[in-house]
């Protein structure tokens, strides 16, 4: 083989490939377009006449500005408090792992990835609801402190790589750890915090369970939960259904398209560590 | 010295007080309920280890445990062998790659729950219709709604969502793999599969052993497929093991009787991830 020519052979067996994941979205786009009518004929066929009717109804029926907002804010003050506090914890135990206290704190936390979470639902709806958190703000407190979990984990790994000189200088000039943190540590770990952000963001984007799980009023329902209602109430109408399912994926997918080169990087670098 | 000790016992203990309330702390309640007789609300007494032999004679709970290994079995499998076939294409000389690599990691950012919701149409309505007009008997139905095919259904609705990350993280592992590896084993007179045998796959083996550790995990974990899917049919068919916590849990007043049959499920979770790092740390070592 020849490795400094292109492979055509790879390269149109990666394009049939992709096909596969292409397909299912093609025809989300169609389907979101075309009317009742139209389903009889050609599934696989572009819509007609390309109407908005589907998004008017879906918006109103699923109530969906509402539920963007919901996940939109879940999501903003996850990832905005995920990268502040999670970085500072790991922080805290990387730089003080020669401790028993630290040390029992990273592999505590550590632990607590393989534990599947039928194991705490059941109480902690209990809890929860008991405490007033079944609501957004419980759910954004959730998924901050379960994210220490694999955040730590990754942030460790790369804040041993700083040298603690920097630091030690750092404090010879007067400053306290806490600003050292914030100005000199905090910087150095932005490919880390991008990384972190990715998946922070689509975990609490997309998480089904633990909304469905803990939130009881309607009102505050995400958009993956909003789906599930939708879904069991107006399974018959495929077209406004697909409409929704399309602006419920079409967030990502925008910022997806534009981002992508960062998405993958991060999630790699993630990976890595 | 002594502030700076100070400063960060006020972020570690706050995290650990947190994470024991939020975390820990219900897990804890889980296993103390799972010994008594709680329906969820109520009075309880203790009935010692009465729900877990009850989880072990019951039929339903054993076609659900049955169900997640068979499925979580076949997925991981599968995810490993294609997510490293298309890893490995990503990687060499192709044309278009950037908006290919694009392309195949785009299942990653996409809400499962919403994709089984589509893939449950096509099933439903796209394959019945290809397979009536191909005259394929096979097709012409919906596997979703035959006991014994819908499984196959979640495996490729859950294998076509996981092989995107599984990529990404094979990915990672062959960039790092020096390109002189291959052209002195070109020298040598290497073939396609003794490169692959004899260079990829040892050098990527740590990130098969986490492929699949995490695979199995979160396959075993199967929820969000099978709401959008089968909502655990037809019958109980495909009623995985967190459905039937859910299900029994907060719909069927098992408060207690789920808790006990997920410490089993925990139990199991954590022997089959010791077993596979066991096994694959060895054979890391072999190579």
């Amino acid at each position: 083989m020849n490795r400094k020519k292109h492979s055509w052979v790879i390269t149109t067996l990666l394009i049939l490939g992709s096909l596969l994941i292409l397909f299912p979205l093609y025809l989300t786009v169609t389907i979101a377009f075309k009317t009742p009518p139209e389903m009889a004929g050609n599934l696989l066929a572009l819509p007609k006449s390309w109407s908005f009717d589907n998004f008017a109804n879906a918006i109103e029926m699923t109530n969906f500005f509402n539920a963007f907002k919901n996940s939109a804010f879940v999501t903003v003050f996850v990832v905005i408090f995920t990268v502040m506090t999670n970085s500072l914890v790991s922080y805290a135990i990387a730089r003080n792992m020669h401790k028993k206290f630290y040390k029992f704190l990273y592999f505590y936390f550590l632990s607590a990835m393989f534990i599947p979470f039928p194991i705490i639902m059941l109480p902690l709806v209990k809890q929860t609801s008991a405490w007033g958190m079944d609501n957004l703000v419980g759910l954004i407190i959730l998924y901050i402190v379960f994210n220490l979990s694999f955040n730590v984990f990754i942030y460790i790994g790369y804040i041993k790589s700083i040298p603690v000189e920097l630091e030690e200088a750092a404090i010879m000039d007067g400053a306290s750890t806490w600003g050292v943190f914030w100005k000199v540590i905090f910087p150095l770990l932005a490919p880390m915090n991008a990384t972190v952000a990715i998946i922070t963001s689509l975990g609490a984007w997309n998480d089904f369970m633990l909304p469905l799980v803990l939130l009881s009023d309607r009102e505050m329902a995400t958009l993956p939960l909003v789906q599930y209602i939708f879904q069991s109430q107006f399974s018959t109408d495929y077209n406004l259904a697909f409409a929704s399912y399309l602006m419920a994926l079409a967030p990502m997918i925008i910022v997806y398209i534009f981002a992508q080169k960062w998405i993958i990087s991060g999630v790699m670098k993630g990976s890595i560590k | 010295m002594k502030k700076k000790n100070n400063v960060f016992l006020v972020i570690a203990i706050p995290a650990f007080i947190l994470f024991f309330i939020f975390h820990s702390y219900p897990a804890l309640q889980g296993i103390f309920y799972s010994f008594t007789d709680w329906k969820g609300y109520g009075d309880w007494n203790f009935v010692g280890l009465k729900n877990y032999l009850n989880v072990f004679k019951d039929g339903r709970a054993g076609d659900a445990y049955l169900f997640t290994f068979k499925f979580a079995i076949v997925s991981t499998i599968l995810v490993n062998i294609i997510s490293l076939a298309v890893a490995i294409g990503l990687n060499s000389k192709i044309k278009f790659h950037k908006t290919l690599r694009a392309i195949y990691f785009l299942p990653y950012i996409l809400s499962i729950l919403i994709v089984g919701f589509i893939f449950n149409f096509i099933f439903a309505h796209v394959l019945p219709r290809v397979g009536e007009a191909m005259g394929w008997e096979f097709l012409s139905r919906n596997i979703l709604g035959n006991p014994d095919l819908a499984w196959i259904g979640i495996v490729i609705v859950a294998v076509w969502q996981a092989v995107s990350f599984n990529t990404i993280l094979y990915l990672a592992g062959l960039v790092t793999i020096s390109e002189d590896l291959y052209e002195a084993a070109s020298i040598d007179g290497a073939g396609i599969w003794t490169k692959f045998w004899r260079i990829t796959f040892p050098l990527i083996a740590p990130f098969f052993t986490i492929n699949m550790v995490l695979s199995l995990k979160n396959f075993l974990m199967v929820f969000d497929q099978i709401v959008a899917l089968t909502g655990g049919g037809p019958g109980k068919s495909t009623e995985s093991i967190s459905l039937l916590i859910y299900r029994g849990g907060f719909e069927g007043g098992q408060f207690a009787y789920q808790s006990a049959n997920a410490v089993i499920y925990f139990i199991v979770i954590i022997i089959f991830s010791v077993i596979q790092l066991k096994f694959l740390n060895k054979r890391e070592v072999e190579n």
